[in-house]
């Protein structure tokens, strides 16, 4: 197949095309059911996490957009569908669109200013926000109840049908389904031609504008789109565990999915899943064995990675399945 | 070829007493520039003239001090880089400034994508558009990039870059072209294949470039501007240029024994 030469359309929809490899990850998600029944509710934190990861890879790993604060939008959505259950409706779904609505808004609020800066300025300021919506969601204590985190968190039946139960067998399945719509976005928008615009932005800011493309417009977008998933994986953390916590807005939620997607490798799709699942199950393993230390580890695995992989433990193996089918 | 010499040529780019300081360093002082429909101009200068800043204040990338920029009858002075792309402006750079890990396929499908303004969709797979893709591919295959167009930019050969650069700017669909040193870096039996393509670009588009290259300049140029301490020396046919006591002097003195 190498030695046809593609048409310029069937090169380009075979960059898009889905690879054996993707189906059986996806289908590798499903073992969990089976095969570790008293992990799903790790695997439902996996799932969550790994979706807020794939948000930030829209913007770090495809728009080369460097965010510190990207908690703030998951703090947004986890309150956003804790306060609506409580005060509004408990069922899930329109929870989670709810929690989308408002924390798509914030990140356009938000990339109304960071979308004119770039590099070290972009980086501290998308700490200061960060850091700023610590402080608002800690010190509005009359409303996100402050370090008590939110009281009264009620959630109806997945659908009406499905409980969430003690094992986490719903809350997998549940936050699971959700991530899989959503990668199936994220795949769409990548390979789109305004994926391709981020990607251009990322490689080379100064050429954008010499070729008429308004690159401010492209990153409002992209952080307005990032925001929302990021929001959504929020709402699912509020919605499988009943509750939401301060932790889930904090800087070291930020500074967690960062190390994940840079673990995994950035601007791969898969890189901030895989990044998400290593990082959840070493800090259970890690902490069970000395609850204090376990950072030393992931310390230790991104000191090693950053340098000898630079492209993620998924551009590491990428490069080389690449080798091993040359040889 | 028959060209109606008694009216007056529609003006496609002009500056009126365009003006840059750097600190004191006055970069460009009082420029007034006229490039007629379909010429080609060509800026010649010594280094540090102000050449390169000329064309960052008419693209757009630097803001001028004082004077203004037309574009045909607009005025353009005031836009943003991009805006004065889609107006027909476009340009290329001395020194490549490419998407390195896109293919030369991906990055002129966007720059087409831009112009076509498709390039905000999200929704649509980029192979649906058709029309977008097929137009790179025609303007990569004129510049004979076609066979490289899966290639990472970043391991093509430096001239096909350098052609890369010219492409990305015709992909805007330009009325005016600022070419910045198109040969720059270049062995110099290989700028022949890079004046090639810009001589075969159409005729309505009208050219300004810089070359260091006076051979490539008497060749290409219809009429040259010099340029010295950021204000314009002369300007005149190649022949008139040639034949200037002064030009030779602060310019060509040392090049042009031969």
């Amino acid at each position: 197949m190498a030695d046809v030469p593609l048409t310029p359309r069937a090169y380009l929809q075979a960059q898009s095309r889905w690879t054996p490899v993707e189906i059986a990850f996806w289908l590798a998600t499903l073992l969990p059911f089976w095969l570790l029944p008293d992990y799903l509710s790790l695997a439902s934190q996996v799932a969550i996490t790994a979706l807020f990861a794939l948000s930030l890879d829209i913007l770090l790993g495809y728009a080369g957009v460097v965010s510190l604060g990207h908690a703030a939008f998951f703090g947004i959505g986890a309150y956003t569908a804790g306060l609506f259950s409580k005060f509004v409706w408990g069922a899930p779904l329109p929870g989670l669109l709810v929690a989308a609505i408002v924390s798509a808004a914030s990140g356009f609020v938000v990339s109304l200013i960071v979308a004119r800066f770039r590099h070290f300025t972009l980086i501290m300021l998308t700490l200061g926000i960060g850091l700023l919506m610590q402080e608002i969601a800690n010190r509005a204590h009359w409303l996100t109840g402050g370090s008590d985190g939110l009281q009264g968190i009620s959630i109806n039946k997945v659908l009406g049908a499905f409980n969430f139960d003690l094992y986490g067998y719903t809350a997998y399945g549940y936050s699971l389904a959700v991530l899989f719509i959503l990668f199936l976005c994220a795949r769409r928008i990548v390979h789109s031609p305004f994926g391709l615009a981020l990607r251009g932005i990322r490689e080379n800011w100064t050429r954008m504008p010499a070729i008429g493309a308004p690159s401010r417009a492209h990153v409002r977008m992209a952080f307005t789109i990032a925001a929302a998933m990021a929001g959504i994986a929020g709402a699912l953390l509020t919605q499988t565990t009943q509750s939401a916590a301060l932790e889930s807005i904090s800087f070291g939620r930020s500074a967690d999915v960062l190390v994940m997607l840079v673990l995994g490798g950035a601007g791969r799709l898969y890189g901030g899943l895989i990044g998400a699942a290593i990082f959840m199950v070493a800090r259970d393993q890690f902490s069970g064995i000395a609850p204090q230390y376990w950072y030393f580890w992931i310390g230790l695995l991104l000191i090693g990675v950053v340098m000898f992989l630079p492209n993620g433990i998924l551009g590491g193996l990428s490069a080389l399945a690449a080798r091993w089918r040359k040889s | 070829m028959e060209k109606v010499v008694t009216a007056t040529p529609e003006i496609a780019l002009s500056t009126r007493g365009l003006s840059k300081q750097f600190g004191s360093l006055a970069v460009t002082q009082d420029v007034t520039i006229d490039l007629p429909k379909g010429v080609r101009y060509a800026l010649i200068g010594p280094n540090g003239a102000g050449k390169t800043t000329l064309i960052n204040l008419i693209t757009g990338m630097l803001k001028p001090d004082g004077g203004s920029i037309l574009l045909g009858a607009d005025d353009v002075t005031s836009l943003e880089p991009q805006q004065r792309v889609t107006r027909g402006l476009a340009r290329t750079f001395q020194i490549n400034t490419l998407f390195p890990s896109l293919n030369p396929l991906e990055a002129v499908t966007l720059a087409v994508a831009e112009r076509r303004r498709e390039a905000g969709e999200f929704w649509t797979s980029l192979s649906s558009h058709a029309e977008s893709i097929e137009e790179a591919y025609g303007i990569l295959a004129r510049l004979k990039l076609g066979e490289v167009c899966y290639q990472p930019t970043r391991q093509l050969p430096y001239g096909r870059q350098r052609l890369l650069e010219i492409a990305l700017a015709l992909a805007t669909r330009p009325k005016v072209l600022l070419l910045d040193e198109p040969a720059a870096g270049v062995p110099q039996e290989e700028s022949g294949d890079i004046f090639e393509a810009v001589a075969n670009l159409s005729n309505d588009l009208t050219l300004l470039f810089i070359e260091h290259d006076m051979h490539v300049v008497f060749r290409f140029a219809s009429h040259i501007i010099v340029l010295v301490g950021g204000a314009i020396f002369t300007q005149g046919s190649p022949a008139e240029i040639s034949a200037d006591p002064r030009v030779r002097e602060v310019y060509l003195g040392t090049r042009q024994h031969g």
